[in-house]
């Protein structure tokens, strides 16, 4: 099969491109050569099946970034039989010497000018002919974005993998040396062949920057504009959820308790009391962490993200890391694994792990959900957003204070250079593209581990048989008797313990391990919370479980980043003793203050 | 000629980059952005507490951190 390979800067729209080009038949693969995994897809392009490799974008061939030693291994180690570079128009004149690099390497190619309509309405004009023969390979103008020129496109890469023309595959890494002759060559070829306005002026983007990058009001705003995301997501999200959680019992009332007069007593209690009251606590937030990607994926969408890291680049510089950090630390609100990866544009060591040690103290999604339930249990609806707001400012602090306990050992600086693209209003169909993405990713994640999960809790709490169900004396009592003395001073009972131990697993668990455990679900397992703990004890729990390791995907995604064990080791060491002692001194402070 | 580094340009000045005294990695991933010698360059904002430089070098944005600016040294104009 024939393979195309998509290359260029990022920022460019890469990824808009390949989503438009193959679909929604993407899956990740792992390649000879290099480590980390890539998306691609396989698609009909005429009578063909060719398969299309989505790369890491880069700024140039021969940089050091892993980025950019992924993309050189790959082209190195797998046979490619077109490069499809894509460009960005409004910034033609940075992205030639790129362009003109790649074409050296021999591969057949066609350029995607991406972008045309912001092109445009700066008014940068092309010479489509010159172009194409300064580059010796056709040339497309398309908007991914609107899909306009798009048919075009395909038809090129269509006709010109269709030739029956040799490829060349670089061998050797000095194929990809740096030539600065390039640089002359890509800027007479400008000349030739592109029309700019002397200045471009984004009004707009420039505009949005004079508030969102002010000095004194920037940071502000900035706060601001997160609380104003969340409290939509939970103003929005709650009574949703609600709703949906009662329709989920309706259909047990309604439907399910039937059953119980056909099935065995242990099978309907595995059913019906394990896994549909499990996978039903969890459900009912479905559309809570549906609002809530919708909300990230405007945001990461919009450009906004690189003026958060020039913004919080002198603090967190004081903790020995730098913007990108807190940016990734903002990713890790949606989910701590993919944070994980993106450190990968990190070069210096210490620093990444540095960021990485930190990420996993991010509030991420799964988390998320715990604590809307147990606020809405135990709190009022004006307090709820309080409390949540202070969960969120634990977790960067705790994020912030360990990268200060830490920079030196690990830590360590290298310059930073970031661009700061012209804000974007995504498509609807960007959003919602991007956001069920993100869905996807969280419902297979939480079908796999809940399912498993609550089935596991069920047996242990009903294990061994003829003794009262969730008492002491079934294994779940047992573990839980053996955590005891350990979670007792932090306030945290025999079931709730038991709860812990499975977080440990994934956090999506938590909440159905806990209707497992009580036997109820929705508006029921509320009540009964409220009935088995105080808030005290409730904000203990919740700090806990904001602190202690996320769950097994991110200890594996540490160990898999890192390559160090003894790295990850105290990654999960760290969080655990840091999760005891701040729950520890807060429950016993609160007591002692009379609460 | 006096040079001045782009550390040391004042908010709103433009100067034109004349040479780029770092590492290697780093003057190509510059190079990539656009900082090129001969290139007009032009101060827009700094981050407070010392923090990051906005530079825009053509139609491109960028923030680097005064340090590292600092290794940029330029012929300032106006």
């Amino acid at each position: 099969m024939k393979r195309i390979a998509l290359l260029g800067m990022p920022n460019t729209g890469k990824s808009t491109f390949f989503n438009r080009l193959t679909g929604a038949g993407a899956r990740i693969g792992n390649w000879p050569g290099i480590t980390v995994d890539l998306l691609s897809a396989k698609i009909l392009l005429g009578t063909e099946m060719v398969e299309v490799v989505d790369l890491p974008g880069l700024y140039d061939l021969h940089g050091f970034a892993e980025d950019e030693q992924v993309v050189r291994r790959f082209l190195l180690n797998n046979p490619v039989d077109l490069l499809c570079i894509i460009l960005n128009a409004t910034q033609i004149d940075q992205q030639l010497p790129l362009a003109l690099q790649l074409r050296r390497l021999g591969l057949r190619a066609v350029a995607i000018m991406n972008m045309t309509d912001e092109a445009e309405q700066l008014g940068i004009r092309f010479d489509a002919a010159a172009l194409a023969a300064g580059l010796d390979c056709p040339v497309c103008f398309i908007s991914a974005k609107y899909g306009r020129g798009f048919p075009e496109a395909r038809e090129t890469l269509r006709h010109v993998l269709s030739l029956d023309a040799p490829t060349a595959s670089p061998t050797s890494q000095t194929d990809f040396v740096a030539d600065e002759a390039l640089i002359a060559e890509a800027e007479k070829l400008i000349a030739r062949s592109v029309k700019m306005p002397r200045v471009l002026e984004y009004g707009l983007s420039e505009r949005i920057d004079r508030f969102a990058l002010h000095p004194v009001l920037g940071v502000p705003l900035f706060f601001l504009a997160l609380f104003l995301l969340f409290q939509a997501v939970y103003t929005l999200g709650t009574p949703l959820q609600d709703g949906v959680a009662w329709l989920l019992e309706q259909f047990r009332e309604l439907g399910l308790v039937h059953l119980q007069a056909i099935l065995p007593g242990w099978l309907y209690g595995l059913l019906v009391e394990g896994v549909y009251d499990g996978l039903g606590t969890v459900a009912s937030f479905v559309p809570v962490i549906v609002l809530f990607f919708l909300g990230m994926a405007l945001v990461e969408d919009s450009g906004y993200l690189s003026r958060i890291a020039f913004l919080m680049d002198a603090l967190m510089a004081r903790v020995g890391l730098d913007g990108r950090g807190f940016v990734m630390l903002l990713m890790g609100f949606g989910c701590n694994v993919p944070a994980l990866m993106g450190t990968r544009v990190i070069r210096a060591r210490g620093l990444r792990l540095l960021t990485m040690l930190i990420i996993p103290f991010s509030l991420c999604s799964a988390r998320l959900q715990v604590f809307i339930f147990l606020i809405s249990a135990l709190f009022s609806p004006t307090e709820a957003p309080l409390v949540l707001l202070t969960l969120y400012a634990t977790s960067f602090l705790i994020a912030l204070a360990t990268a200060l306990l830490f920079k030196n050992r690990l830590g360590g600086g290298e310059p930073l250079l970031i661009e700061l693209p012209p804000y974007r209003l995504p498509t609807f169909q960007q959003v919602v593209l991007r956001a069920w993405h993100e869905i996807h990713h969280f419902l297979s994640r939480a079908t796999r581990f809940i399912v498993a999960g609550v089935v596991a809790i069920w047996l242990l709490t009903h294990l061994p048989t003829g003794v009262p169900a969730g008492g002491p004396e079934t294994l779940a009592g047992m573990f839980g008797g053996w955590l005891e003395p350990l979670l007792r001073p932090i306030g945290i009972d025999q079931q709730m313990a038991v709860v812990l131990l499975f977080g440990f697993v994934a956090k999506e668990i938590v909440l159905g391990a806990m209707a497992v455990v009580y036997g109820v679900q929705g508006s029921a397992l509320a009540q009964l919370t409220a009935q088995h703990m105080d808030w005290v004890q409730a904000f203990s729990f919740m700090l806990f479980t904001l602190v202690y390791t996320p769950c097994l995907s991110t200890v594996a995604t540490l160990r898999g980043e890192s390559k160090s064990l003894a790295f990850t080791g105290v990654s999960i060491a760290w969080s655990l003793a840091l999760a005891w002692l701040l729950s520890f001194v807060f429950y016993q402070g609160a007591r002692l203050l009379g609460y | 000629m006096n040079l001045i580094c782009l550390s040391e340009l004042a908010i709103g000045q433009r100067g034109v980059i004349e040479e780029v005294e770092t590492e290697e990695q780093f003057r190509w991933r510059l190079q990539a952005l656009g900082f090129r010698i001969g290139r007009e360059v032009r101060l827009i904002r700094q981050a407070l507490f010392g923090g990051p430089l906005q530079v825009r070098i053509g139609s491109v944005n960028v923030m680097l951190r005064r340090h590292d600016a600092a290794f940029i040294h330029l012929r300032a104009m106006g």
